[in-house]
């Protein structure tokens, strides 16, 4: 007779090792913690969204905050910095517009802010899966 | 400079945000490709009833 799976016994399985490690993959490469537990489709659509809206963004002349006293501006980096390593590359090979100047570039900032954002919620549902608290 | 129209730019942002929203709110792949297609649906829907509203209220 086969034995019904216990769900403490699969939680606590679920748990062993380093559980944030999907999580902080998530967030520095966009699709990365889904990969990681083996969910390849759902890495590819994942990074397939952030990285088109990221991209997408910069192509319209985007920018990309950098640290200034505005509190708008802060709340903007906030966005941006979870993009991950895309954020760091963008930076670093001084891709995105310093300063916005038509409507379309208003619009691709908001993309590159939104990417940001929908890559933390990615990577928080990469964790909810490593911990069990969703179901793989 | 890629320059989209602001109906282009909607559908772009909306399919991209759908598609995180029914990965990530769902927990079955039928339920999430349920929940995407409802979630771009309202966007994009609530664009163009936004749009006329705006229109009206401008004339």
């Amino acid at each position: 007779m086969a034995a019904t799976p216990n769900p403490q016994v699969s939680a606590a399985k679920s748990a062993q090792g380093f559980v944030y490690l999907p999580l902080i993959a998530g967030w520095l490469v966009p699709g990365a913690g889904h990969l990681l537990l083996g969910k390849w489709v759902r890495a590819l659509l994942l990074a397939a969204s952030i990285l088109g809206m990221f991209a997408i963004g910069l192509a319209m002349g985007g920018k990309v905050y950098a640290h200034s006293g505005d509190i708008l501006d802060m709340l903007g980096l906030a966005g941006d910095l979870g993009n991950g390593v895309l954020y760091f590359l963008s930076r670093t090979l001084g891709l995105g517009a310093d300063s916005v100047q038509v409507t379309t570039a208003d619009y691709g900032t908001r993309f590159i802010v939104v990417a940001g954002l929908l890559n933390v919620i990615a990577a928080v549902d990469a964790h909810n899966l490593r911990t069990g608290r969703k179901p793989l | 400079m890629f320059s989209p129209s602001h109906f282009t730019a909607v559908v772009l942002f909306a399919l991209f945000a759908s598609v995180v929203f029914g990965i990530t709110m769902r927990e079955t792949p039928n339920r999430m490709v349920r929940y995407g297609a409802y979630c771009f649906v309202l966007f994009v829907g609530s664009a163009i009833v936004l749009s006329w509203v705006m229109y009206f209220i401008a004339r």
